[in-house]
């Protein structure tokens, strides 16, 4: 996936978020650290550039409600997770690079419930490369990249001074 | 950088870096401490044991809140309340807490190098919440936090730590702390409570307040342990006061801004004047708040080492 077709996608799923929630009435997005949340820059910036609102964004930090704490032998780098606003009754637009076992977005719910009660928490992710170990599913998607669970799916971004693109490690090898 | 240190010992072993580390890591848990559930998973099945030999009620709720709200198991043990009223050895009373499976154990004890033994005889990690007049790591850590939570660079930053340097370990720490980050740390009082060699690890010596406290950034007062008054390190607790107490006055003397901080309990009247405690300079209310955050910090950092 190059940097075009990832703009053609977060645009498609811009229009996506908008017409299903039909506008921007209680909406709001939350982006999973750190792609996730350069995804959801990107998505309000189309939002608002559609409809004129700036809907309000969170940034996730889902480190603490990993399912592997226990059984690491180095704990994970903290960042902070920043929601700036109640959650509490918002449709909130869960937001991340790749969807791959579920295990994030599984911690992310739970991060995010610790938060508030929402009304309703869909996700969008750019890519989703199958391999689900959880019953979980995204309500947007920018691409089915089918792949065998020995590959590894690396988005990068501008945000981080590279290149915007989606590559596929073989086994280490690109 | 990750954190590769199974117990938290004493400031000294560790890195500039790493006190880094502890104190971004504190960040995340100072959010969590703002919500309104005030719980995270992160700890889950460990289970944390306070032990301590000394009368406290700051650090040890601080460390039981801190583990309750990585959702660990906290439990209390104090001596006077168990079997080492009956001539149970330190490591045995430990052995046997650890029987109970337990990964972390926060030890308070009145002999300098207890956590150290400690750690060499039990599997779990160890924590160091104040051995003597050696260390107490953790405090001096939440003190930084706070220095930095104000905005303050530690960079060329003037602290001035004022009282009985000498028998406490609050101050140790402290030192060893600042000046590996790049403060530069003057130890104020009078020659009687300051150890031998001091300058060694860093600090200058002033012996008058006045002099001490001249531009200085962060003042940190300590305690003046009433209970050591028998020792005949001062005249009367009036002139101790009259010398070293932080008067609003005084404070004058310091950078326009400066914060004052003190590890507590304080003696209200004696090293720091009531209205200086309670002035809008005043950070020590911060440094109980943020003790939980760092502690927190502390307690997932140190849980992953465990295997």
């Amino acid at each position: 996936m190059d940097a075009g077709e990832m703009t053609r996608a977060l645009t498609r799923i811009a229009h996506e978020i908008l017409e299903r929630n039909k506008g921007t009435k209680d909406l709001a997005l939350v982006g999973i650290r750190t792609g996730g949340v350069h995804l959801t820059h990107r998505l309000t910036k189309r939002i608002e550039e559609i409809e004129h609102v700036k809907v309000p964004v969170g940034e996730l930090d889902i480190t603490l409600y990993r399912d592997d704490l226990a059984i690491r032998k180095e704990q994970p780098i903290l960042k902070t997770t920043h929601v700036p606003f109640d959650i509490g009754d918002r449709k909130i637009v869960l937001v991340d690079d790749v969807l791959f076992t579920g295990r994030t977005i599984r911690a992310a719910m739970d991060g995010l419930i610790d938060l508030g009660r929402p009304a309703e928490i869909q996700l969008a992710v750019l890519v989703d490369r199958g391999h689900r170990q959880l019953p979980i599913k995204a309500t947007y998607i920018g691409k089915n990249i089918p792949t065998s669970t020995d590959e590894i799916v690396q988005v990068f971004f501008e945000e981080d001074g590279e290149e915007d693109r989606v590559v596929i490690w073989q086994g280490g090898v690109a | 950088m990750s954190f590769k240190h199974k117990h938290l010992l004493s400031i000294a072993p560790l890195s500039a870096e790493e006190i880094m580390l502890i104190l971004e890591t504190a960040d995340s848990f100072k959010e969590v401490s703002g919500r309104e559930i005030k719980k995270v998973p992160a700890l889950r099945g460990k289970t944390v044991v306070n032990l301590f030999f000394e009368p406290s009620t700051r650090t040890r709720t601080s460390f039981e809140l801190a583990a309750k709200r990585l959702s660990a198991d906290a439990i209390n043990f104090s001596p006077s309340n168990s079997s080492v009223v009956k001539g149970e050895t330190l490591l045995d009373t430990a052995r046997n807490i650890e029987a109970m499976q337990a990964d972390i154990i926060v030890l308070r004890h009145p002999a300098a190098g207890a956590a150290d033994t400690l750690s060499r005889g039990v599997k779990s990690s160890v924590i160091n919440a104040g051995d003597g007049w050696h260390e107490h790591p953790t405090q001096a850590l939440l003190d930084l936090y706070t220095i930095r939570e104000k905005q303050r660079a530690f960079k060329g930053l003037r602290v001035a730590i004022v009282g009985d340097v000498a028998h406490s370990r609050v101050a140790r720490s402290n030192i060893h702390a600042l000046t590996k980050v790049g403060a530069a740390v003057r130890v104020v009082g009078p020659r009687t409570m300051m150890p031998f060699g001091i300058e060694k690890l860093g600090a200058t010596f002033y012996d008058t307040l006045d002099a001490g406290l001249k531009g200085v950034d962060v003042i940190m007062m300590l305690r003046l342990q009433l209970e050591r008054q028998g020792r005949a390190l001062y005249p009367t607790i009036r002139e101790y006061s009259r010398l070293y107490g932080l008067t609003a006055e005084r404070l004058k003397l310091a950078e326009p801004g400066a914060l004052v901080m003190h590890p507590g309990p304080i003696n209200r009247g004696v090293e720091i004047a009531p209205d200086v405690a309670d002035s809008f300079s005043s950070v020590i209310l911060d440094q109980v708040t943020n003790g939980v955050a760092v502690r927190m910090g502390i307690l997932y950092l140190l849980s992953g080492a465990n295997q």
